[in-house]
């Protein structure tokens, strides 16, 4: 089969970019995105000119390096798949397909379909761990954790990081990659003791760094070549407002007497209850 | 030069408690006053910059990706051993360390076999506490199944990602430290020298891959957690990204590569589709557990699978090992797939396959248990094949998958080059010639997490090292070699690709120094390496410039050093003269056709020295000495 690929060509940050057109023949329906990209980067070196940048390592969907978007879906039309398992036996002959890098401010673009996530890292380093150093941790079995938990724990942690779900959102946010970290170690027992903290310090990060804000569109998980599902961003709001709540507890040490405000609050909640 | 691997004394299971208390320590008021370099942050170089950062250490860490937790340890799937006999199934320490060395062929250190199994224990205590979701029982208690034909339940897993998690949990520990300052990171970023001063190393150059920039990082020592060399081949199961050139360039520069022709080949592996293929696909092992293996009896026989009558097929491990039948060791299955392609009854429109049939399972079973089993992989191999193994036997072949050799090191993991460490895949320490399922996660992570910290500090504490500074004449000779690597590949300006160079080299040294090996086909191959890396000098083409992002450029200094070392790996396989684990050379081997090992004659590590390229490599024998566990000839009839 042949496709035409229309390609998004940005040779630095400070560059002007512009959509090129290639056509690939000799398609393999048994290749997959990747692998045909190689096959015109191929092209393209014999001819003499730049091949197109874009990111892979593993190729079997586990490292989160691959991803732009095709037509306009992150990892293109097959759900829970990324782009190196997508075969192109899902288009149609003769097809144009687009490709874009992730478009998200908190993601700048480097070169052609690569963009820098480092701002995920830098949520991670805010407080995505337990903090236990090497060499003081109990036996194993010392904790039972319930099955189910672990279960719940392991769907949340198999987020992969690749940014689809940040360049799927119309606000990119990263809400879905923020409390699928927060929902896996605040389900299990050996991360409850930092719960609040986490919530508080990741959230605050992940809005330092310029991602939007969470309007419950849905678009991330959709896109989640691992189906992390929408509730680890309830999590995240959860543990985030419970978070805040507790460290405003924390700080009120001292007993101090009744202000005219809560005073008064206080009376009203009174009359409200015996009308 | 003489090896020494400065084993302690003692009975082996106090060796390690013997070598941790002799140890110097560095005073905790003095760590931050020492800097470390890391290069590669999967579950060795991940682990080990956490634990060092922990310590206090000034650690700087290393890699190629866009983030360190995309590092190819992310892969694995299957799980980690631990000698913990929660399942009360007879398992211990000294279990686990009998099962590695002979599993290994009695190819490696006993010493360093025993403290793995001690370590292994700790490891998973470590990732628990960490919040590794591990699978677990209803009771809340940890999960374990038996894997890669072990007689007892020891592998601790995590769905089929096991890697995944271990790696996250190692990646949380590290960016725990970056936000704590005592780790910085440097991602996007590949070391292309090892400096060394007055036989210390005592630094690496890196290029920036984004800017192209080529940068002095110095250090009082280098901790190399690089990965293996697998993509040597070409296709494998490792990530594209996956080199040997931290390792090499360090060879280069003096330490000495052992065993490079231990390497493995895992037989469930999706076969090769067409020439665009970029890599491999690996299917866990456990499919062999319900899976029969089998080809048809005629050669050449095109019949769809389901036209060929149950007389017509053979079930050949079945038939030839009789009581493992198809849950022989890795090696073992392997050779006898390529045995059956090569007489010319593999399947597939590429003749390279065999069946892997649930048809029986599914009759015995139900298709529901087959579901809940093996859904996942069935899942992804119709995704990539387009079918149902449901109805349709799966095929597949082996392939590349990891590589046993990698730069020698004594007891405390340092190379031949003193400050010089190597962890993990890396090194060649301690599967021998052939690794067990379950083990390389269990590696990686105890030289990390519990060895490395101690022995770096031990050097520190017991070596005097002068300061020195970029501007020192090994230091900017190093960086004078990479510029002018940097420059020459792109001067070149030939016709043909990188990747076309990097896929003939791979079929040259599959076909010769893969699954099978002969002394002729390996001179052939050593000749043939030579001629396509003069052409590759004279004819590449790498397009773009120096000081961006040139994923050409990257790729291409990847593939020169692929080829030298390409060329030991089959000088190696040339000069060991019998068969173990995973190197088969077809002129050593029992009446029957198994793997002959040679105890009297090549029960050593072989470890090489470089000298010069174009120069023999010289050999240095480090003999082994079996004191626990009795070498005996493997036998799975």
């Amino acid at each position: 089969m042949r496709v035409r690929l229309k390609i998004w060509r940005q040779k630095s940050p400070n560059t002007r970019g512009q959509f090129v057109s290639y056509p690939v023949d000799n398609v393999n329906p048994d290749m997959s995105m990747l692998e045909c990209l190689d096959v015109l980067n191929e092209q393209l070196t014999e001819n003499g000119e730049e091949p197109v940048a874009f990111e892979h390592d593993c190729r079997e969907g586990i490292c989160g390096s691959c991803g732009f978007m095709i037509n306009g879906i992150a990892h293109g039309p097959l759900p829970a798949t990324t782009v190196c398992q997508l075969t192109m036996r899902h288009f149609k002959d003769g097809e144009e397909l687009l490709l874009e890098p992730w478009r998200a401010r908190a993601f700048p673009l480097i070169k052609d379909l690569i963009v820098d996530r480092r701002a995920f890292d830098r949520i991670i380093a805010s407080g995505g761990y337990i903090s236990v150093s090497t060499g003081s941790a109990p036996d194993g079995n010392t904790l039972p954790v319930p099955k189910e938990a672990a279960d719940r724990a392991m769907d949340a942690a198999a987020c992969i990081g690749c940014g689809a779900c940040v360049a799927a959102c119309p606000n990119a946010s990263s809400s879905l990659f923020t409390g699928a970290k927060i929902a896996h170690l605040g389900t299990l027992p050996q991360g409850k003791p930092e719960k609040d903290r986490r919530a508080i310090r990741m959230v605050t990060q992940m809005n330092l760094e310029g991602f939007g804000g969470c309007t419950n569109i849905g678009e991330c998980t959709g896109v989640c070549p691992k189906e992390i599902p929408l509730e680890v961003i309830a999590a995240m709001n959860r543990d985030y407002l419970r978070g805040n709540w507790h460290a405003r507890d924390n700080v009120v040490t001292t007993i101090r007497p009744f202000t005219e405000w809560s005073y008064g609050s206080k009376l009203q909640i009174d009359e409200q209850s015996q009308s | 030069m003489e090896l020494n691997a400065r084993i302690p004394s003692g009975p082996i299971q106090d060796k390690w408690d013997k070598a941790r208390f002799e140890m110097k320590l560095v005073n905790p008021a003095n760590k931050r006053k020492h800097s470390i370099i890391v290069v590669g942050s999967g579950l060795a170089g991940g682990s080990a910059a956490a634990s060092l950062g922990e310590l206090g250490y000034n650690v700087k860490c290393f890699c190629f990706q866009d983030s360190p937790r995309r590092a190819h340890s992310i892969a694995a799937q299957g799980g980690i051993n631990a000698a913990k006999n929660y399942q009360n199934d007879g398992d211990s320490v000294y279990r686990l360390f009998y099962d590695t060395v002979k599993g290994g062929d009695f190819r490696a250190r006993e010493a360093n076999v025993y403290r793995l199994a001690q370590v292994s224990v700790n490891i998973i205590d470590q990732c628990v506490a960490q919040g590794v979701p591990f699978a677990r029982e209803y009771g809340g208690a940890l999960a374990n199944r038996s894997f890669g034909g072990a007689q007892v339940s020891r592998t601790f897993y995590a769905r089929g990602q096991t890697g995944q998690q271990l790696l996250l949990g190692a990646y949380q520990a590290l960016e725990r430290q970056v936000q704590a300052g005592t780790v910085q990171m440097f991602p996007r970023t590949e070391m292309l020298d090892l400096i060394v001063i007055d036989g210390h190393a005592r630094g690496i150059v890196t290029r920036n891959l984004v800017t192209g920039d080529i940068d002095t990082h110095l250090a009082d020592a280098v901790i190399l957690g690089s990965g293996g060399y697998g993509n040597v081949f070409y296709l494998s199961t490792n990530a594209k990204g996956s080199n040997a050139t931290a390792v090499w360039r360090a060879h280069k520069r003096g330490a000495l590569f052992a065993n490079p022709c231990f390497t493995q080949i895992h037989p469930t592996c999706i076969p090769v589709s067409g020439d665009y293929q970029s890599k491999l696909t690996l299917m866990s092992e456990s499919l062999r557990n319900d899976g029969r293996i089998w080809v048809p009896k005629k050669k050449g026989d095109k019949r769809p699978p389901d036209q060929i009558p149950e007389d017509e097929r053979d079930y050949y491990l079945e038939r030839k090992y009789p009581s493992f039948g198809n849950l022989v060791p890795r090696d073992v299955a392997s050779r006898n797939a390529k045995h059956v392609c090569d007489e010319g009854r593999g399947v597939g429109q590429t003749g390279l396959g065999v069946y892997l049939d649930f048809s029986d399972a599914i009759r015995r079973l139900g298709r529901k248990t087959i579901e809940d089993r093996y859904g996942n992989l069935f899942e992804m191999y119709e995704r990539i094949t387009d079918e149902d193994p449901y109805k349709v036997p799966m095929r597949i072949y082996p392939a590349i998958h990891y590589t046993m050799g990698g730069l020698w090191v004594d007891y405390y993991l340092m190379s031949t080059i003193p400050g010089l460490f190597v962890i993990g895949e890396a090194n060649f320490s301690d599967h021998g010639a052939n690794r067990l399922g379950a083990s390389a996660l269990m590696q990686g992570l105890s030289d990390g997490y519990f060895i490395v910290p101690y022995t770096v500090g031990d050097y520190l504490a017991t070596n005097k090292l002068e300061k020195v500074n970029e501007s020192h004449p090994e230091a900017r000779n190093a960086v004078a070699c990479v510029q002018q690597t940097v420059q020459k590949l792109l001067s070149i300006k030939g016709k043909r690709t990188v990747d076309s160079f990097h896929r003939q080299l791979g079929k040259i040294v599959w076909d010769y120094c893969g699954m099978s090996r002969t002394a002729e086909g390996l001179e052939t191959a050593i000749a043939q390496i030579r001629e396509l890396r003069d052409e590759f000098w004279e004819n590449v083409n790498v397009p773009g410039s120096a000081d961006d992002l040139n994923q050409s450029l990257e790729k291409a200094a990847r593939v020169a050093d692929f080829f030298e070392l390409a060329e030991l790996m089959c000088i190696d396989a040339r000069e060991r003269n019998e068969s173990a684990g995973g190197h088969f050379r077809e002129e050593y081997q029992t009446p029957d056709g198994e793997a002959q090992r040679d105890d009297e004659n090549y029960a050593y590590v072989a470890a090489w020295e470089y000298r010069g390229y174009g120069n023999y490599p010289t050999l240095q024998k480090e003999p082994l000495e079996f004191e626990y566990v009795h070498p005996s000839q493997r036998s799975y009839k």
